[in-house]
């Protein structure tokens, strides 16, 4: 009987080998992203599936990286602490500061100017309930991102402000995402359709979060 | 009709809930210490606090201050005794004075969360409260001495 498994096992070795190594290889995978949707462990997320696609992913966070670089996204993502204005990406004029909490500082605070709601008129402060910058304990800059950086900070809970998979699909409708996509009177949109991005970004995370190379712009 | 409360009174303003929260209490409740300067956020003349932040009520709607308690130039203190108006006086910062109201506002919140403020303290909560006179150097100044008057007043208390 010894033998006979013996036997067995040696004839069976390569391709139960081969399927170990995939299962194995397939678990990491797995794991990479299950590591990443630590926040969200308690709750199991089955509407959206990963299925590996390097090719299709990186082509999907192209048109990503072209949303979040325009100005209606990165003027709220800035390198520094100060939010930027306008197309041209320049610094908000009356200089307000990020905070601690990404809300403002003393009588400069985001909400005193913008309210709930875009305030009428050309060029008029833009309006949100939860108007502000990242905090600063968790920056996540644009400005200055290129797509492979920007790709892997996306996707790093130690620098997206802890988002797993499903936290990072919701983002898509978050209400200041939307708010890119209803920027007020005088000010561009980003370059594609809001269902167009969220679109794009939804099969760049499916499709297994592939960072373009380092040589892509 | 809307109800608010400014300077601790209650008001009830009949006026459409879009109004600019300047007009009503500037041309209905008749506070005219709020002024109006750019009426896109741009300047600070007419900062009030709103539920003790110095929001800018020219882009405010009055359905925003609805239950709120709004706090005038006017309501700042009982008989202008405020640590900065005492030291606006002594440093007589005003020129043409059209701004003040707003820069008293902003500089009160500061004081309020800062008590010991430092010049680049100053100047990340004033930067929004525009000065056309160039008054900025005595503001700054008046401000460490309301902070300094402040300190003073808590000691002795």
């Amino acid at each position: 009987m010894k033998q006979q498994i013996s036997t067995i096992n040696k004839s069976t070795f390569p391709a139960k080998a081969l399927a170990v190594v995939a299962s194995l290889l397939i678990a990491v995978g797995v794991m990479a992203f299950a590591i990443n949707d630590k926040p969200d462990a308690s709750k199991t997320d089955t509407s959206y599936v990963v299925k590996k696609d390097s090719v299709a992913s990186v082509k999907a966070f192209k048109q990503v990286y072209t949303v979040l670089m325009s100005a209606r996204c990165m003027n709220c993502h800035p390198s520094g602490d100060i939010p930027l204005q306008g197309d041209d990406n320049h610094l908000h004029t009356m200089a307000p500061k990020r905070g601690i909490d990404g809300k403002g500082v003393y009588a400069m605070k985001c909400a005193n100017c913008h309210q709930p709601t875009n305030t009428p008129g050309l060029h008029m402060p833009p309006g949100n309930p939860n108007w502000h910058l990242p905090p600063a304990n968790m920056k996540m800059v644009f400005q200055g991102r290129t797509p492979r950086q920007l790709a892997q900070q996306l996707v790093d809970p130690k620098r997206n402000g802890n988002k797993g998979m499903k936290k990072l699909i919701e983002h898509a409708d978050d209400g200041l995402v939307l708010a890119g996509w209803n920027p007020g009177d005088g000010r561009t949109l980003p370059p594609m359709s809001h269902a167009a991005f969220k679109k794009a970004w939804i099969t760049w995370l499916t499709t297994g979060a592939y960072a373009p190379s380092a040589k892509a712009k | 009709m809307i109800t608010l409360t400014v300077n601790g009174q209650k008001h009830k303003v009949d006026a459409d809930p879009n109004m600019p929260l300047l007009w009503a209490i500037r041309d209905i409740i008749g506070l005219t210490g709020t002024k109006y300067g750019c009426g896109a956020a741009q300047c600070g003349a007419c900062t009030v606090h709103l539920n003790g932040e110095s929001v800018r009520s020219c882009v405010t709607k009055l359905s925003r201050a609805a239950g709120q308690q709004v706090v005038t130039i006017e309501g700042l203190s009982a008989n202008n005794n405020h640590p900065l108006q005492q030291a606006w006086n002594e440093l007589n910062v005003p020129q043409c004075g059209y701004c003040q109201s707003g820069q008293l506002m902003s500089a009160a919140v500061l004081l309020r969360e800062n008590p010991q403020p430092t010049d680049q303290d100053i100047d990340d909560a004033m930067s929004g409260n525009i000065c056309r006179c160039g008054t900025y150097q005595r503001i700054r100044s008046a401000i460490h001495l309301a902070a300094e008057l402040q300190r003073k007043a808590m000691a002795s208390k």
